[in-house]
């Protein structure tokens, strides 16, 4: 009787957890391949968001001294590599962009970053990051198929270059549709480069949103271990104790 | 062992109520020996309370329940508080897994007509302790103040708007604004850590007050306090229990590991659990201006509220699905009287019983998936990218909530017009171990 009750349990918990695996992510988007535990590509997204990004978006949740202590970079390497604006080694990282003037510029105020892989999804995030395109109808001169109306220009145009739409066969009177994306100008990047620089920022991002996501899986695996041990020696106990019930 | 014994003594002589109280709890508490997994869940939901408000007051320690500073500190838990995350996700994961053992709790009573005479009171008393952990889930949900928290709680409290008349003031006097807001986090914070864990506490008192006084039921349904006496310890006791303590306080804590070793598996390794007990929107903060693409309540609200959505309009006003919800909650409270059968346990019942209980477990699956949105995905998967996503759900979900109900007007019938045939209930309890 036992053994049904459990093998049935065992069913039931693998079928939610195939669901909710299968329904982790919304709509397909190709796997961003990020990797939190790979330090030197969390160095190298970083690098980036520091040359392209904090011109305008914020990190208002993560700190310098964070940033430092995570990627293994020392105070130095972070406040004269990373550090443009000016903020102290303690001090949480905010862009020096007047949220008036972005309100001016791009008609809303750009988004903080602190939490966007955790709203988003990393798969998102890479999406978005490789799907601008020239668009002459749009006023900031950009658009994007992940984000259709972006308010935002396209900071990594020099690494990846300028894209272009390929539209799909209209019926007439009919708006075409983006069919996929071909570069026009090449970058300073090739675009395996640049699919790593894109990847490289996400992870970064994915960092950032959950920093202690490094250290719970360290400190996890030993609490998993140590209750599964606990778990049979009260086994055991159980047994000796009901060794004499029938 | 000798300084022991005489603070005993000494406690003794001046509280000699104590013991007596402890023995006839845990020592003396002589439950019937053949309990199997499915009676680990309530003394799983009782530790899940103590986790709950352990974490909680660590919590709370560095908590802002304040609109413009909940988002922020919920942050700064996260990040800058030792251990905060830990604390948090062992909190939000247990808020899950709550109702995940109280689901399973509910569901063992189905199994072995846990709420038969004569423990109607556990049972009744069992569903007001899951009706105030429904009020207790749903405020701890807006605490954090994302954009989930905030259309979450404008659309719950909104139900409430539905009643005729008084509707549209007794939502602003929940809320105390127009909308979510200070006024409502502020509330919803204090009876979330003060008034409603207090009433739960008192009411857990009381379920197993009200338990140990008529005894524990088990998996064959046989009464163990009307059958033969005497046993090992006791002339006069069941000759099928056992005492509690030692014997289920050692059995319960080969659950406990089990349980802690995967609740910890879902804490450090996958704390949001796809989105399904901590959501995406809700990593950004509440903005009146920005609706989420779909407003959900968690998982463990789902069912009900899938109920809300299903049942449409009519007579010009939306009120039906919101009587169809409380309805659908007010029957699982009237069960014992609903239930007439004379057998208690499935293994004897008929199999009209056991065909309705499978249908009404699987529409209550149903029902958590229209109301999860995972419709959205799955119809497509199953009937093809053309079809009506719309139309098909409220077909299918129309028929759930027709099973759901369904249910209880079976089982109504089936046993107070004497339909059931029940097999032989063995005189005393059988056990496969």
């Amino acid at each position: 009787m036992t053994k049904r009750y459990i093998s049935f349990f065992v069913l039931a918990l693998g079928l939610l957890l195939g669901t909710t695996a299968a329904m982790a992510e919304g709509p397909e988007m190709p796997d961003a391949g990020t990797n939190i535990r790979d330090t030197a590509s969390l160095q190298r997204g970083a690098h980036i968001f520091f040359n392209y990004c904090v011109g305008c978006h914020s990190l208002k949740y993560l700190r310098y001294e964070r940033i430092a202590d995570d990627l293994g970079l020392t105070e130095d390497d972070v406040m004269s590599n990373l550090n443009f604006t000016g903020g102290k080694f303690g001090d949480p990282v905010i862009s020096h962009m007047p949220e008036d003037d972005a309100q001016k510029f791009f008609g809303k105020a750009p988004p903080d970053l602190s939490l966007e892989v955790s709203a988003k999804g990393a798969n998102w995030v890479f999406a978005y990051l490789n799907s601008f395109y020239l668009d002459p109808k749009s006023p900031i001169g950009w658009n994007n198929t992940v984000l259709p109306n972006a308010a935002m220009p396209f900071p990594l145009w020099e690494l990846q270059g300028e894209q272009v739409p390929v539209f799909k066969q209209a019926k007439p009177g009919d708006d075409p549709e983006i069919e996929s994306l071909k570069l026009l100008h090449a970058g300073k990047l090739t675009p395996a480069q640049y699919q790593q620089a894109a990847r490289d920022v996400t992870n970064f991002l994915e960092y950032a949103s959950e920093p202690a996501a490094l250290q719970r899986r360290h400190v996890g695996i030993w609490v998993v271990l140590f209750l599964l041990g606990f778990t049979f020696l009260a086994y055991l106990l159980k047994k000796e104790y009901w060794k004499d019930v029938h | 062992m000798k300084a022991g014994s005489s603070i005993g003594e000494w406690v003794n002589e001046r509280a000699p109520g104590l013991m007596p109280v402890y023995r006839k709890h845990m020592t003396e508490y002589y439950a019937p020996k053949n309990f199997n997994i499915w009676y680990y869940f309530g003394s799983l939901a009782l530790l899940v309370l103590v986790n709950q408000i352990v974490t909680g007051i660590f919590l709370t320690m560095n908590y802002d329940p304040s609109a413009s500073g909940a988002f922020d500190s919920v942050q700064y838990i996260m990040r800058d508080v030792e251990w905060g995350w830990l604390i948090r996700y062992m909190h939000s994961t247990g808020a899950s897994l709550f109702f995940v053992v109280v689901y399973l709790h509910m569901f063992r009573g189905l199994l072995y007509g846990s709420y038969q005479k004569p423990r109607e009171l556990v049972w009744l008393l069992g569903m007001t302790i899951f009706l105030v952990l429904m009020a207790e889930a749903f405020m701890g949900y807006v605490l954090p103040w994302g954009n989930m928290s905030f259309w979450g709680a404008k659309v719950i409290v909104s139900l409430f708007g539905t009643i005729p008349v008084i509707g549209k003031d007794l939502v602003e006097w929940i809320m105390g604004d127009y909308l979510p807001a200070d006024a409502t986090l502020n509330r919803f914070f204090a009876l979330h850590v003060i008034a409603l864990p207090l009433v739960l506490l008192l009411l857990v008192v009381l379920h197993l007050a009200a338990l140990h006084e008529v005894g524990s039921n088990n998996p064959d349904g046989v009464d163990v306090k009307h059958g033969p006496k005497g046993n090992r310890w006791d002339p006069t006791k069941p000759a099928d229990g056992i005492p509690f303590h030692p014997y289920y306080t050692v059995k319960d804590l080969v659950g406990v590991g089990l349980f802690l070793a995967i609740a910890a598996f879902i804490i450090f390794f996958q704390p949001t659990f796809g989105g399904w007990f901590l959501e995406h929107d809700n990593s950004i903060p509440a903005n009146n201006l920005v609706t989420p693409l779909q407003i959900k309540p968690v998982w463990y609200f789902t069912a009900f509220y899938a109920i809300v959505r299903m049942i449409p309009s009519a007579f010009g006003t939306a009120v039906w699905g919101v009587l169809g919800m409380f309805g659908a909650i007010l029957l699982l409270f009237l069960l014992p009287w609903i239930d007439a059968g004379k057998v208690k346990s499935i293994r004897y019942r008929g199999t009209g019983y056991k065909l309705a209980l499978t249908l009404f477990v699987l529409a209550f699956f149903g029902l958590v998936l229209i109301g999860t949105d995972s419709t959205e995905e799955l119809i497509p998967m199953l009937f093809g990218p053309s079809v009506d996503v719309t139309s098909v759900e409220n077909i299918f979900g129309r028929i759930m909530v027709l099973i759901y109900f369904g249910y209880f007007v079976f089982l109504w019938l089936y046993t107070h017009l004497g339909w059931e045939k029940t097999k032989p209930v063995p005189e005393r309890v059988t056990t496969h171990d």
